[in-house]
C-alpha cells in the first residue's frame, strides 16, 4: 500500500473516530435542515404529480449534504489553534494526505443524515425509490467531498481569524442554496437569477438528486448532476491542497 | 538509521530579523535548551528545524537531512512537542498516540503495543481512554510528550514544554524529560524562558536575544564565569567608600557601589567571604551585614544583555524573514 494511501486512510479513520464514539453529534449537525423539513414541508402547495414532500426532501437532503460539510473547516480551525495540526504538519504525513483524508471523511456522516432523512420522512407521504437513493448518495458523496475540502481550505486561509470562515461561510450558504432552487424551484425566474442558477454547480447535483430520489434515471440529468459534484470536488480537492501545502 | 552517528547542525543567519546568522552544532544526545525572553527568536528557530517554515536563506540539516531538501526524512527522524496540545481535544488519548504511530509508519499491532508502553511509562493508565479535552494540563502535557516519543525519534524538539503548567508539574515534567534523555539517548533541543527551567535540565545552554546567540555554553559554566555575588552592607557613606577601595584590590572581580552597600562578584566568592571579612575589620570598615548568592542564569543574562530575563517581555515574535544557513555533517 503506497503511503500516500495509508496516510489518507490514517487520517480518514482518526477524523471519524469521534463520529463513531458520539453518533449523536451527526443528528445535532442537522439540525437545522430538520427545522426546514419541519416547518417548511407543511407549507408546501399540493402538487398535480404527487406529494410536495417527494419533491422537497431531495433538496433537504442536498441541503443536508451542504451545511454539514461547509461547517466541518471549523474542526480543523479548533485543531489550529489547539496545537495538533501543527503536531500532523510535522508528523511524516504527506499534505495531500492531510487535506484528502479529511474531506473523504464527509461521506460518512453525510450518509448517516441522508438515512435519517430518507428514514424519518418515509412514514408520510413519501415514496421511497431505494436503488435511486442510493445512486444519489454516490453523487452527493462526491459533492459532499468538495464541499468539506473547500471547508478545509477556507479554515487554512483563515488562520487565527475565526470571523473570516464564518463570514465567508455563512455568506456563501444561502445563495448557494437557494439558487440551486432547493427551497423554491427556480423555474419562471428572472433571467440574472437563472444564470446565477445555471452557473451554480449545485443546481445540477439537486437537480439529479430529485431525479434519482423519484425512482427515474433520466440520463442527461445524472450525467449533469455527477459532473456538477465533480466539478465540485475537483476544485475543492485542488484548493484545498494548495492550502495545506502552505500551511504551517 | 542505526548509524553510530554524530549530528551537529551548523546554522547561520545573516539579516536583521526574527533569527539572525545563527550558526551552532548540536550533538547526538545532548540535551539543549534554548533560553531567552518571548520574541528572541527560539521558537521561529525550532520551526525552521522541524520544517514547519523554510528559511529565508541559509540552511539547517537534522538528523543529516535538510530541512527543505529532505523535510519528509527530517519529519521521520524527529519528535516534536509544540506549544499547543499535539492530541486533537476530541479525540482519546490512546486513539491519538495510536493515529501517530501509524503516521511514522508502524503497522497496527506495534502502534497498538507502543501506545500501551508509553501510556504506562509517562503514568497515563487513568486517563489515555478518556477525550483529551477532559485532560488537565500537566496529563496533556504527558500525552504530547508520549505522542513526540511514539517512534523512538533521534531528535526530540520541545517548544516550551512547561508554558502553563503550575509549579509542581513543572517540576514533574522536568524529571521526565531528563529520565527520557537518559533512558533513550535521543537529542533532546528544548527552548524555555524559564531559567530555573535551563539550568535544572539542560547540559548546555545556548542564550539567545534577538535572534542572535549571545551565549552557548553549560549553565553552571556560564554561571561560573560570571562568579558570586558578595554583597556587604555598611553603616555609613565613607565606609562603602573605603570598603570598595580596599576590595577593588580583589583580582579578577567586579565592584560596584550602591549608597550603603558593595557588591563584588568573584570566582568562588562563597569561599573567600572569610578572608574578605577579615581584612575588611583590620582596615577598620567591618561589614553590618554580608550576603553571598551564587550566580543565576538571570545574572547571565543581565550580565550578557543589560536586561533582566524576568523584566523584558517582548510580545513580538516575528517569524516573517528569517534566514539561517547551517550545515550537518553527520
Amino acid at each position: 500500500m503506497s503511503t500516500f494511501v495509508s496516510d489518507t486512510l490514517n487520517v480518514m479513520n482518526r477524523e471519524l473516530k469521534p463520529v463513531w464514539r458520539e453518533p449523536m453529534s451527526v443528528v445535532f449537525a442537522m439540525i437545522q435542515p430538520l427545522v426546514f423539513l419541519g416547518l417548511f414541508a407543511p407549507l408546501l402547495p399540493r402538487m398535480a404529480d404527487g406529494s410536495a414532500l417527494q419533491w422537497f426532501v431531495p433538496g433537504i437532503v442536498a441541503m443536508t449534504a451542504l451545511m454539514g460539510a461547509s461547517f466541518t473547516g471549523a474542526n480543523l480551525m479548533e485543531e489550529m489553534q489547539s496545537g495538533s495540526h501543527e503536531r500532523q504538519l510535522v508528523s511524516p504525513l504527506g499534505r495531500p494526505a492531510l487535506l484528502i483524508g479529511r474531506a473523504l471523511k464527509e461521506v460518512v456522516p453525510m450518509l448517516m443524515q441522508v438515512a435519517i432523512i430518507v428514514a424519518v420522512v418515509t412514514p408520510f407521504s413519501f415514496d421511497l425509490h431505494l436503488g435511486g437513493v442510493l445512486v444519489a448518495a454516490l453523487v452527493l458523496s462526491l459533492f459532499s467531498i468538495g464541499v468539506g475540502a473547500l471547508s478545509f481550505a477556507l479554515a487554512l486561509a483563515s488562520k487565527g481569524q475565526d470571523w473570516m470562515f464564518w463570514t465567508i461561510q455563512q455568506t456563501l450558504l444561502f445563495p448557494a442554496l437557494l439558487t440551486a432552487g432547493v427551497l423554491l424551484p427556480v423555474d419562471g425566474a428572472p433571467r440574472w437569477l437563472e444564470i446565477v442558477s445555471a452557473l451554480n454547480p449545485m443546481t445540477y447535483v439537486v437537480d439529479a438528486v430529485r431525479a434519482l430520489f423519484a425512482g427515474t434515471y433520466p440520463m442527461d440529468v445524472v450525467a449533469q448532476g455527477v459532473a456538477g459534484a465533480a466539478v465540485v470536488a475537483a476544485l475543492g480537492l485542488w484548493v484545498g491542497v494548495r492550502a495545506m501545502r502552505r500551511s504551517s | 538509521m542505526t548509524r553510530g552517528l554524530t549530528r551537529h547542525f551548523t546554522s547561520r543567519k545573516q539579516t536583521v530579523e526574527a533569527v539572525q546568522g545563527l550558526d551552532l552544532e548540536i550533538g547526538q544526545g545532548e540535551l539543549v535548551a534554548f533560553l531567552g525572553p518571548n520574541g528572541a527568536g527560539k521558537s521561529t528557530t525550532l520551526r525552521m528545524l522541524t520544517t514547519l517554515i523554510p528559511p529565508t536563506s541559509g540552511t539547517a540539516s537534522v538528523a543529516g537531512h535538510d530541512v527543505v531538501t529532505g523535510q519528509r526524512d527530517v519529519r521521520r527522524a524527529i519528535g516534536f512537542v509544540g506549544q499547543g496540545n499535539g492530541a486533537g481535544h476530541r479525540q482519546l488519548g490512546r486513539d491519538e498516540l495510536i493515529s501517530q504511530g501509524r503516521a511514522h509508519g508502524l503497522t497496527r499491532a506495534d502502534a497498538h503495543r507502543r501506545a500501551d508502553e508509553l501510556v504506562a511509562d509517562l503514568d497515563l493508565e487513568a486517563v489515555a481512554d478518556r477525550k483529551v479535552s477532559s485532560l488537565s494540563g500537566g496529563q496533556r502535557r504527558r500525552l504530547d510528550i508520549a505522542m513526540g516519543l511514539v517512534h523512538l525519534p533521534r531528535v526530540l524538539f520541545l517548544d516550551e514544554p512547561s508554558t502553563g503548567l503550575d509549579p509542581q508539574n513543572r517540576i514533574n515534567l522536568q524529571e521526565l524529560i531528563q529520565r527520557l534523555h537518559t533512558e533513550t539517548g535521543s537529542t533532546v533541543v528544548l527552548t524555555t524562558h524559564y531559567l530555573e527551567e535551563a539550568d535544572a535540565l539542560a547540559g548546555r545552554v545556548i542564550v539567545v536575544d534577538h535572534g542572535r546567540v549571545i551565549a552557548d555554553d553549560s549553565a553552571a559554566r556560564l554561571k561560573s564565569g560570571l562568579g558570586d555575588l558578595v554583597r556587604l552592607g555598611f553603616d555609613s557613606a565613607a565606609s562603602v567608600d573605603r570598603a570598595a577601595a580596599r576590595l577593588s584590590r580583589v583580582p579578577e572581580s567586579r565592584v560596584d557601589v550602591t549608597s550603603e552597600s558593595v557588591d563584588l562578584r568573584v570566582k568562588d566568592g562563597s569561599a573567600m567571604v572569610g578572608e574578605v571579612l577579615a581584612d575588611l575589620a583590620a582596615d577598620g570598615v567591618p561589614p553590618t551585614r554580608v550576603e553571598v548568592a551564587r550566580p543565576t542564569l538571570d545574572d547571565v543574562f543581565l550580565d550578557l544583555t543589560g536586561r533582566s530575563l524576568r523584566e523584558t517581555q517582548q510580545t513580538t515574535d516575528p517569524t516573517a524573514t528569517t534566514r539561517t544557513e547551517s550545515e550537518v555533517a553527520a
